[in-house]
C-alpha cells in the first residue's frame, strides 16, 4: 500500500470574518498526481500555501508524511518543493547563483556538475552567467523549475504551473512530474488548464465555495463543475 | 539541523544581500547622499560657530547614521518581496534565526561602509578631531552600529509585510533606539572631548549590554515576526 504523503482533515482558513476554506479533507498517496481545480478565488492557492506551511490553518489538521503542518512545520519543509505564482528568484543574481543559493539554503553543498546539469535540463545552460533581471517570465519559471529538479522533493506543490511556459516548457514540466511521481513523489497541482495537465494527473478534486466537492475519481465526479467532471471521466478512461 | 549548517545558511543570506547591493549600488548611493544632505542641513541650522558645531558633532553623527540607515533596512526586505522571494526563503527547511543573522550581517557591513564616508565628512564639517581618538571612536561606532542594525533589521522584518512599511519602520524603530542612541552619543562625545571625566567606559559598557540584550531578544523573536 502506498505511503500517505498528504493528509488534510477538516482544514479551514479564514481571513478576517471570511472563510476561504471550509472543512477540507483530502488524502494524497506517494506517487499520486492530484489536480486541484476551482474558480479564481476558490481557495486553491490558500490550500497549497497551508500545505507548504506558509500559512497556518484556522481550523482542522494536516500532515505531510506523518508530520503535522503546524507543530512540525520544519520537518514538513524537508519534504516539500513548491512552484508558486512568483518564481522566488533574485534579479541581481545570475541563474547559476540563484541555484547555488537555493542549494546552500537547503543546507547542501554546491556540486558544480549537478547545478550545470539542472540548468541544461531547464534549457538555460547558455544563460547560466546572466542575471535573472534580463530573463523573460518563461525563463524565470524554468529556472524555478530547475531549483525543484535539484531538490527532488517528496511532495511537490504546483500552483498554476503551466502559466508562462511555452510548449517545450510544458512538456519538460510534465515529464518532470511523471518522473518524480514514478519515483514516489506525491504531486498536488492547482490549475485551470486541465488540457495540459491531463497527461500526468491521476485524480481530480475541485474546490467550490471553500469546500472540496469531490476527493477521488472513484465516482463520476457528481457535484463537480462541468470541466472537472470531464477531466474525471478522462482520467478514469486512462 | 546542525549549527554549522545553520551558520552556512546565514552566510548564504549575507552573501546574497551584499552581492545584490554590490551590483546595483542604488541603495548605497542614495543612503550616502541622504547622509551628506543631513550633515549639511544640520550644519546650516547650527550656523558657523565652530564651538557649537563641535559640541553638536557627536549627536549629529549618530542622528545622520540613524536617519539614513533606515533606508537600508527597508531595502533589505524589499529585495525579498520582489518576485515572491520571501515566501520561497521561508519554505527552506531549517531555523529562522539564520535568515535574521544573515540579514543582520549584511546590514552591518552596509552601514559600516556608509559610516566610513559619513564619519570623515562629519569630522570635516563639524571640526571634530578624528585621528587621536580613533581607536576608542571605532569601538563605539562598532558597538553603537551593531545595536542600531540589530534593531533595524528586526523591525524591518516586522514591517516588511505591511503596506505602509516605509512610514511604520521609523515609528517602530526610533523609540526603541533611544537607549542605544543615548549611550552611543554620550560615549562618542566623551571620547571626542578626550574623556576628561572618565565616563566613556561606563557608556561603552552600557552599550555592550544593550547590544547583547537586543541580539538575544531579536534572535528569539524573529521567528514570530517573520511568519505570516
Amino acid at each position: 500500500m502506498p505511503e500517505r504523503a498528504l493528509e488534510l482533515c477538516g482544514l479551514g482558513r479564514r481571513f478576517g470574518h471570511r472563510w476561504v476554506l471550509k472543512s477540507v479533507t483530502l488524502e494524497v498517496s506517494a506517487g499520486e498526481v492530484v489536480a486541484l481545480m476551482g474558480r479564481n478565488g476558490s481557495g486553491k492557492t490558500t490550500l497549497l500555501r497551508i500545505v507548504a506551511t506558509a500559512l497556518k490553518p484556522s481550523s482542522g489538521t494536516g500532515a505531510v508524511y506523518g508530520r503535522d503542518l503546524v507543530r512540525e512545520a520544519d520537518a514538513v519543509r524537508e519534504h516539500l518543493g513548491m512552484l508558486g505564482h512568483s518564481p522566488g528568484l533574485y534579479d541581481e543574481l545570475t541563474a547559476w547563483e540563484n541555484l547555488a543559493f537555493s542549494v546552500r539554503m537547503w543546507g547542501g553543498a554546491v556540486e558544480r556538475d549537478a547545478l550545470a546539469g539542472a540548468l541544461e535540463w531547464a534549457g538555460l545552460g547558455a544563460h547560466r552567467d546572466e542575471r535573472v533581471r534580463g530573463f523573460s517570465a518563461g525563463m524565470r519559471r524554468r529556472l524555478a523549475l530547475a531549483r525543484l529538479y535539484l531538490r527532488r522533493p517528496r511532495l511537490l506543490l504546483l500552483d498554476e504551473p503551466y502559466a508562462s511556459f511555452d510548449a517545450e516548457g510544458i512538456e519538460r514540466l510534465n515529464a518532470f512530474v511523471r518522473e518524480l511521481a514514478g519515483s514516489g513523489t506525491a504531486v498536488l497541482l492547482a490549475t485551470h488548464d486541465l488540457a495540459r495537465a491531463r497527461a500526468v494527473i491521476d485524480r481530480v478534486v475541485e474546490i467550490q465555495g471553500g469546500r472540496l466537492v469531490d476527493a477521488g475519481a472513484s465516482h463520476g465526479g457528481a457535484g463537480m463543475g462541468d470541466e472537472a467532471q470531464g477531466a474525471v471521466a478522462e482520467v478514469r478512461g486512462g | 539541523m546542525s549549527w554549522s549548517r545553520e551558520l552556512a545558511r546565514a552566510r548564504a543570506v549575507a552573501w546574497k544581500d551584499l552581492t545584490t547591493e554590490l551590483r546595483t549600488k542604488a541603495n548605497f548611493n542614495a543612503v550616502v547622499f541622504l547622509a551628506g544632505l543631513i550633515l549639511l542641513l544640520f550644519g546650516f541650522a547650527l550656523g558657523p560657530d565652530t564651538e557649537a558645531l563641535r559640541a553638536a558633532g557627536a549627536g549629529i553623527l549618530w542622528l545622520t547614521v540613524l536617519f539614513s540607515g533606515v533606508l537600508a533596512f527597508n531595502r533589505s526586505y524589499q529585495v525579498e518581496l520582489e518576485n515572491g522571494a520571501l515566501e520561497t526563503l521561508l519554505l527552506y527547511p531549517g531555523e529562522r534565526w539564520p535568515l535574521f543573522l544573515g540579514k543582520l550581517a549584511a546590514n552591518l557591513v552596509f552601514v559600516l561602509l556608509v559610516e566610513a564616508i559619513v564619519v570623515p565628512l562629519t569630522a570635516v564639517l563639524y571640526h571634530l578631531p578624528l585621528l587621536e581618538p580613533f581607536p576608542g571612536l571605532a569601538g563605539v561606532l562598532l558597538l553603537g552600529t551593531f545595536g542600531f542594525v540589530t534593531l533595524g533589521t528586526f523591525y524591518a522584518a516586522m514591517a516588511s509585510r505591511l503596506r505602509a512599511r516605509e512610514v511604520l519602520l521609523p515609528l517602530l524603530l526610533f523609540p526603541m533606539m533611544v537607549p542605544v542612541l543615548l549611550a552611543s552619543v554620550e560615549a562618542t562625545a566623551a571620547i571626542l572631548a578626550g574623556d576628561p571625566m572618565g565616563d566613556a567606559a561606563s557608556w561603552v559598557r552600557l552599550l555592550a549590554v544593550f547590544d547583547v540584550i537586543f541580539l538575544v531578544a531579536t534572535l528569539f523573536a524573529f521567528n514570530h515576526v517573520i511568519e505570516a
